[in-house]
């Protein structure tokens, strides 16, 4: 299992370039059905890159192999965003971004497990991911795997009940093998989420049920990097949570200082305006 | 209100009965009907099956001295997960074990696993084909607890779910051999589960278990008896009852209620003009009766047809033998409502 490091997938790409890729192939899907969670994965793309780039072991060429670490999407309508990372980790090919939402496509608006290679659980139905990941840090630590189990999580899918049953129970059993990122954008279908049901401060909520919690700026890439690495070297036998805030539509600034809602508006002619921004922007 | 109104005023005041029943509460059990019984089938089962094979796990959500799997936690602890008072999370969990390639079974009570954590079984399970095994106590009408308790329409709610395999035994027999099948079988399995001291029905009939078959336990040419559960139990008491009477009953018991055995169902039906009732501990609504209806009329066979079923309706609490009486489930109210129907 040691021969698997991140760099095997590549070469000194920056992760700001990873996140650059991210951005655009994500862009493009969306350009694709004239529609799509963009402002998610825009915003996420930074944590992403740092996720497929530095802080996951995995082999692109085979997605299922055992000593990989697990990567749960719990939000379903994050898949845009997953897919433009997984094509960017060589996981999925490039070329089929052209399928993305059709019919026979592996690439569905919302993220399911038997569609996807590389997507390790059915997402959508909001507040299962935490806890099929519990499932799979036990499973691990049966097998002596000491593989990590990710799952992303977004602050509205704080407000399921079911997500704290896995929050209890990731401590009670001392899951130290897992990850949890949680994307905090404020943004949920009908609004703010902090106008609903997500009150701050929550790196203390966190804590208070025994986990390891950061907070930290979700588009900072070198804080993320550092982050990640703080929550997987840490010796205490705890679940850690990455809390990132992050910004709806990052990296697209004529977006970004848009009316932000759950699901941005695009406008068809704003596709091509938008990749014509990044490609001016691309990072070293 | 229909069903409320049915119920004296909560503000009658009441006296002790002379000579009522003890109410059975939670543990209801079905020990008291003159037959052996087997103590906790499903936990012995699980615990022997589990020294040949690694890949089985026990998990519960704080009922498993309720569901006999403290007889697998007691023989085998490094494998049995307490998941605390959180059904959603059991589910998710087990199938985040199932997904790192084990076969864990889930138990909790019935009620809890159809109606509370549905979306977690259908979504994060059975959508993915995932091999755990739901193992339910106190189905149908098993308590005298009340609707809380009393999962009246289990069948129906995991019958809807596609992918799911849903068995409902008779007896301790029955258990014991469905606990290996279960576990062979590929895909996610809802047991229904008799707990505690469990009769032994069928050990008399030299049946066998197979996941997916209907298997005739007595034949009769007047009446044919479609039975799941303990209610294939109560359908034997009323044969040999009725058998007294000249009435001469079959019985045809139907463990697997999804996938169900059409062949067997309706080569059944066809034979020579029997008045057809099906039997199960369940609301008619939904069920092994409706299943079973359906698929007689695809199968353009229209016998006579009723069926023995808890009405739909949340049911009163009590004491069980009571509430069987009272819903028609004793082998009594089937014997009546059969020569009612001959």
């Amino acid at each position: 299992m040691q021969d698997a490091s991140p760099a095997r997938r590549g070469d000194n790409t920056s992760l700001a370039r990873r996140a650059w890729h991210i951005r655009r192939h994500a862009l493009r899907m969306g350009q694709v059905q004239g529609q799509g969670y963009i402002g998610q994965a825009l915003g996420i793309a930074d944590v992403l890159a740092v996720s497929y780039f530095h802080a996951l072991n995995l082999r692109p060429d085979d997605p299922e192999w055992e000593g990989r670490d697990r990567f749960c999407l719990s939000i379903g309508h994050y898949a845009i965003a997953l897919y433009a990372a997984l094509i960017e980790a060589n996981v999925l090919p490039e070329d089929e971004i052209g399928t993305y939402g059709m019919d026979d496509s592996r690439m569905p608006m919302s993220g399911m497990a038997a569609y996807t290679p590389g997507m390790e659980i059915t997402g959508g139905s909001l507040g299962h991911g935490l806890g099929i990941a519990v499932g799979m840090g036990l499973g691990l630590k049966r097998k002596k795997n000491p593989a990590f189990v990710y799952n992303l999580l977004s602050d509205g899918e704080l407000g399921e009940g079911s997500t704290w049953e896995a929050v209890m129970s990731a401590v009670q059993h001392r899951l130290d093998n897992l990850i949890a990122i949680v994307d905090f954008n404020d943004q949920q279908a009908d609004g703010k989420t902090t106008d609903a049901l997500c009150v701050p401060p929550l790196a203390p909520k966190w804590e208070a049920f025994g986990w390891h919690a950061q907070e930290i700026d979700g588009n900072d890439i070198e804080a993320v990097r550092a982050a990640f690495d703080a929550a997987r070297n840490l010796p205490d036998a705890r679940p850690r949570v990455i809390i990132c805030h992050t910004t709806m539509c990052k990296g697209v600034p004529f977006l970004e200082n848009r009316e932000i809602t759950h699901f941005v508006r695009v406008d068809a002619d704003e596709w091509d305006k938008a990749l014509t921004y990044l490609d001016g922007e691309m990072p070293a | 209100m229909t069903t409320l109104s049915r119920r004296k005023s909560k503000y009658e005041p009441r006296q002790a009965p002379r000579d009522g029943k003890a109410t059975s509460a939670m543990i209801a059990s079905l020990d008291a009907e003159g037959r052996d019984t087997i103590a906790a089938p499903f936990g012995h089962a699980l615990s022997e099956l589990a020294q040949t094979r690694d890949d089985i796990l026990g998990l519960s959500a704080d009922l498993s001295k309720y569901t006999d799997m403290h007889i697998f936690a007691r023989d085998h602890p490094d494998r049995f997960y307490q998941m605390g008072m959180a059904e959603q999370l059991l589910f998710s969990a087990a199938a985040g074990l199932a997904r790192e390639g084990f076969t864990p079974f889930a138990t909790t009570y019935a009620v809890f696993a159809s109606r509370r954590a549905y979306d977690f079984i259908a979504m994060a399970i059975a959508e993915e084909g995932l091999p755990v095994k739901i193992a339910c106590a106190l189905p149908g009408l098993t308590t005298g607890y009340g609707p809380s308790h009393q999962a009246t329409e289990d069948l129906a709610i995991m019958r809807a779910m596609p992918g799911l395999t849903v068995i409902d035994p008779c007896d301790a027999i029955e258990i014991a051999q469905a606990v290996p099948a279960v576990a062979d079988h590929p895909g996610p399995v809802y047991m229904r589960l008799l707990r505690g001291k469990v009769p032994d029905v069928l050990g008399r009939y030299g049946y066998r278990f197979e996941m997916g078959k209907a298997k005739e336990i007595r034949g009769g040419r007047d009446v044919l008896i479609v039975s799941s559960g303990f209610m294939t139990m109560r359908a034997l008491d009323a044969a040999d009852a009725l058998g007294r009477d000249g009435v001469d009953c079959a019985v045809l018991h139907v463990p697997t209620i999804k996938p169900l055995d059409v062949d067997t169902i309706v080569a059944e039906a066809s034979k020579g003009g029997r008045l057809v009732v099906v039997a199960e501990n369940h609301s008619v609504t939904g069920g092994l009766g409706e299943a079973v209806g359906a698929a007689l009329m695809r199968a353009g066979v229209h016998p006579t047809f009723r069926q023995v079923g808890l009405p739909d309706e949340f049911l009163d609490a009590g004491a069980l033998p009571t509430l069987h009486e009272q819903y028609g489930l004793s082998a009594g109210s089937v014997v009546a409502r059969i020569k009612g129907w001959m």
